[in-house]
């Protein structure tokens, strides 16, 4: 049924694009291998969703941008997200990043913040050495593609010992439902440092677009002492497909915070992982998800030990709406030696309504003995005890629920520890309960 | 206007059995009224049927606040209009905070665009909690979430203060508490006790009338009141028990349908 038309994906023309645009060879070739394994792998299978039915081959063309001096120039439905006294802000919209700041003291400590394929012209060693380190390409279609067709994105590089106080934010606009719209992101803390890092999907359209599917990958890799809080939240309309794989590798004593908002209101396959292969490593992740309309999503968040006294914690609370569905998986993988580590996991699901649905799949893999594991899932409807109890107070049966509702996500609204990101979060969670 | 609430005739049922078989009372402005009886009597079914629990079927009767049909109107309408039950097992609601609850009744109550100012609502509350010897961060813990049971009874009587009802009826509002809180909550119902409000209290025991003095008292028995008189009544019902009361009037099994 896809009615977008998408230039085929295969060496020449993957080639022809890379040297266009001017990029190394090694990022060339790179990508033509990219475009040679997705013709052969198969595309991902989570549990319960297929997402073969979806419309993913409608990736659009790629297109210019033209760049942009300031956020003004941005539609204004988009400019809020962009927030004020930013240290650094990268803008991509469409296919190709349009602005790029970063504060000169942060620039003087060495602080690389800009797109992913400018870093790969001019920190070319640094990416090379990174990129795909934590999601190879050649997992499955959905890498391989990714990794031919990856335009605009995110690169960050934080000095050892540097401590950036505010947060790094990126803007990602998909407002051409026919231009290609894959972003990749590549963090990298190196020893000791410590970053937050905020950005935003959106995607602002006129009526009934075109369908079109957003790739995005993103690799965090946390050196030893470091910390990086990654927070994000995607907002986008019905007619996009969003796949995002997030994924982290954590050394020795370091940390990733994922903070993650799927307040999109189509198809979504969003699956975070954190590998902590250092000892004494940590990870926790905390997810809102709000499913509308006839949407499907499949929501993973993963934590893999391998170091020794590695700990993670992940949340996710989903709230379903019509005839939303969520397949919300929680995995905790404990490897044969990663002693004394604790992994814990909490899947709760409300539903609004009698056609939505929601599954919580807890799942816990140990291979090691001296462990702390636990799980807790639940899945049900807004309790009518609960209801009459404020309705007895007066308060009228929609503000009850409203209170329910907001009640059971605030938990993890109140401990977002950005002040922008929680009240965008909660502006966003607002707008898809009530609109 | 002052206040007058009368039901007459209530029949009530949960899952098609009737507990309530036709019962009637009727509350002034400035009374206090209590309901005395033992357990499985119907008791707390009035309380909750009073209040519109959705569990609770009335299937025969009259309710009359202030000339308004109560039975007419849906659960927040009767709180609206003036009814406050404090409940034997009030709800815990996790993520909303015991203020943001409170201020949201207020607000029901009033017109948009007159809600109460938060500097208003927080000095209220504050000086109301003060009174009933609430620990101030109960304020912003989710509403009575990790309560203790006398905890949430207290929880009870700030929510009916704060919202100045006209006819407040308490269910078994002294179950779970001891002494010092009994007299607590005692003090904060006597506090509110005033020529435009009338009370129902609802309770087992003797022990709550000591320290809130009724004007009347009623015996409910096989889901209807059977008997009723002054304090009295509640005296030598503490120290006769019930069984006199049963004999009197010929009564085996004082119970209703399910206790």
């Amino acid at each position: 049924m896809s009615t977008q038309l998408s230039a085929p994906v295969n060496r020449q023309t993957v080639s022809a694009l890379s040297q266009s645009k001017g990029e190394p060879a090694w990022l060339e070739e790179v990508r033509t291998k990219g475009a040679e394994l997705a013709e052969t792998l198969e595309w991902p299978t989570p549990e319960k969703v297929r997402i073969s039915r979806w419309n993913l081959t409608a990736i659009g063309n790629h297109k210019a941008e033209a760049a942009i001096a300031a956020v003004d120039e941005l539609p204004e439905t988009v400019r809020e997200l962009a927030g004020q006294d930013q240290a650094g802000l990268v803008v991509q919209r469409n296919s190709a990043s349009v602005l790029r700041k970063l504060s000169p003291e942060l620039a003087a400590k060495g602080v690389i913040f800009t797109d992913l394929e400018t870093a790969a012209r001019e920190h070319s060693d640094l990416v090379k050495q990174y990129l795909f380190s934590a999601v190879p390409q050649d997992e499955n279609k959905l890498t391989a593609l990714h990794s031919a067709i990856w335009n605009g994105g995110v690169f960050l590089y934080v000095p050892k010992n540097v401590e950036v106080e505010l947060p790094l934010q990126a803007l990602f606009i998909s407002d051409d439902a026919t231009a290609a719209f894959a972003p990749r992101v590549l963090l990298v803390a190196d020893n000791h440092s410590r970053v937050t890092y905020v950005d935003n999907v959106v995607s602002s359209y006129g009526e009934a677009s075109a369908p079109i599917t957003k790739q995005t990958i993103i690799e965090v890799i946390v050196k030893p002492g470091a910390h990086v809080r990654y927070a994000t939240v995607h907002n986008m309309s019905e007619n996009l497909v969003d796949l995002t794989i997030r994924r982290a590798v954590v050394e020795n004593d370091g940390r990733i915070e994922w903070i993650i908002g799927d307040l999109h209101d189509g198809h979504t396959l969003s699956d975070t992982q954190s590998l902590m292969k250092g000892n004494g490593s940590s990870s926790d992740a905390k997810v809102i998800s709000i499913g509308s309309g006839a949407q499907q999503m499949s929501l993973t968040t993963g934590a893999v030990h391998f170091g020794r006294s590695t700990e993670s914690n992940m949340v996710t609370r989903a709230v379903m709406k019509e005839q939303a569905t969520a397949i919300i998986n929680g995995i905790t993988k404990i490897e044969k030696g990663a002693t004394k580590a604790g992994g814990f996991q909490t899947e709760k699901v409300l539903m609004l309504s009698p056609k939505a649905r929601g599954d919580a799949n807890p799942i816990l893999l140990i291979d090691e003995d001296d462990v702390k594991a636990g799980h807790a899932a639940s899945v049900g409807q807004v309790n009518p005890e609960q209801v009459y109890y404020l309705m007895s107070r007066g308060i009228s049966r929609a503000e009850a629920e409203r209170l329910i509702i907001y009640g059971f996500l605030a938990p993890v609204v109140s401990e977002i520890p950005v002040d922008a990101v929680r009240e965008q979060l909660q502006r966003l969670l607002e707008r898809k309960l009530e609109g | 206007m002052a206040t007058h609430f009368k039901i007459d005739g209530l029949r009530a049922a949960i899952d098609g059995k009737e507990i309530l078989k036709g019962l009637s009372l009727e509350i002034k402005g400035g009374e206090v009224h209590a309901i005395m009886g033992p357990n499985g009597t119907g008791k707390s079914t009035l309380a909750s049927s009073l209040m519109g629990h959705p569990k609770y079927e009335v299937t025969d009767g009259e309710v009359v606040l202030n000339g308004e049909d109560v039975l007419e109107m849906a659960v927040d309408e009767r709180a609206r209009a003036g009814l406050f039950l404090a409940m034997q097992y009030p709800s815990e609601i996790s993520g909303v905070t015991n203020s943001d609850f409170l201020r949201s009744a207020i607000n029901a109550r009033r017109e948009e665009g007159k809600e109460i100012s938060l500097i208003k609502f927080i000095r209220q509350m504050e000086g109301k909690m003060k009174e009933l010897e609430m620990n101030p961060e109960f304020a912003h813990r989710y509403l009575n979430e990790g309560f203790s049971g006398g905890e949430k009874k207290r929880n009870e009587i700030l929510q009916m203060m704060m919202l100045d009802p006209s006819i407040v009826i308490l269910d078994e509002i002294d179950s779970g508490l001891d002494i010092d809180a009994l007299k607590i909550v005692a003090n904060g119902v006597n506090a509110m006790r005033s020529e435009d409000r009338g009370f129902l209290i609802i309770t087992h025991y003797q022990r709550l009338l000591d320290y809130i003095k009724p004007d009347f008292v009623h015996v409910m028995m096989q889901g209807r009141i059977v008997k009723s008189g002054g304090p009295e009544l509640a005296e030598r019902l503490e120290s006769e028990g019930y069984d006199w009361v049963k004999e009197e009037l010929g009564i085996v099994d004082e119970t209703v349908g399910q206790v």
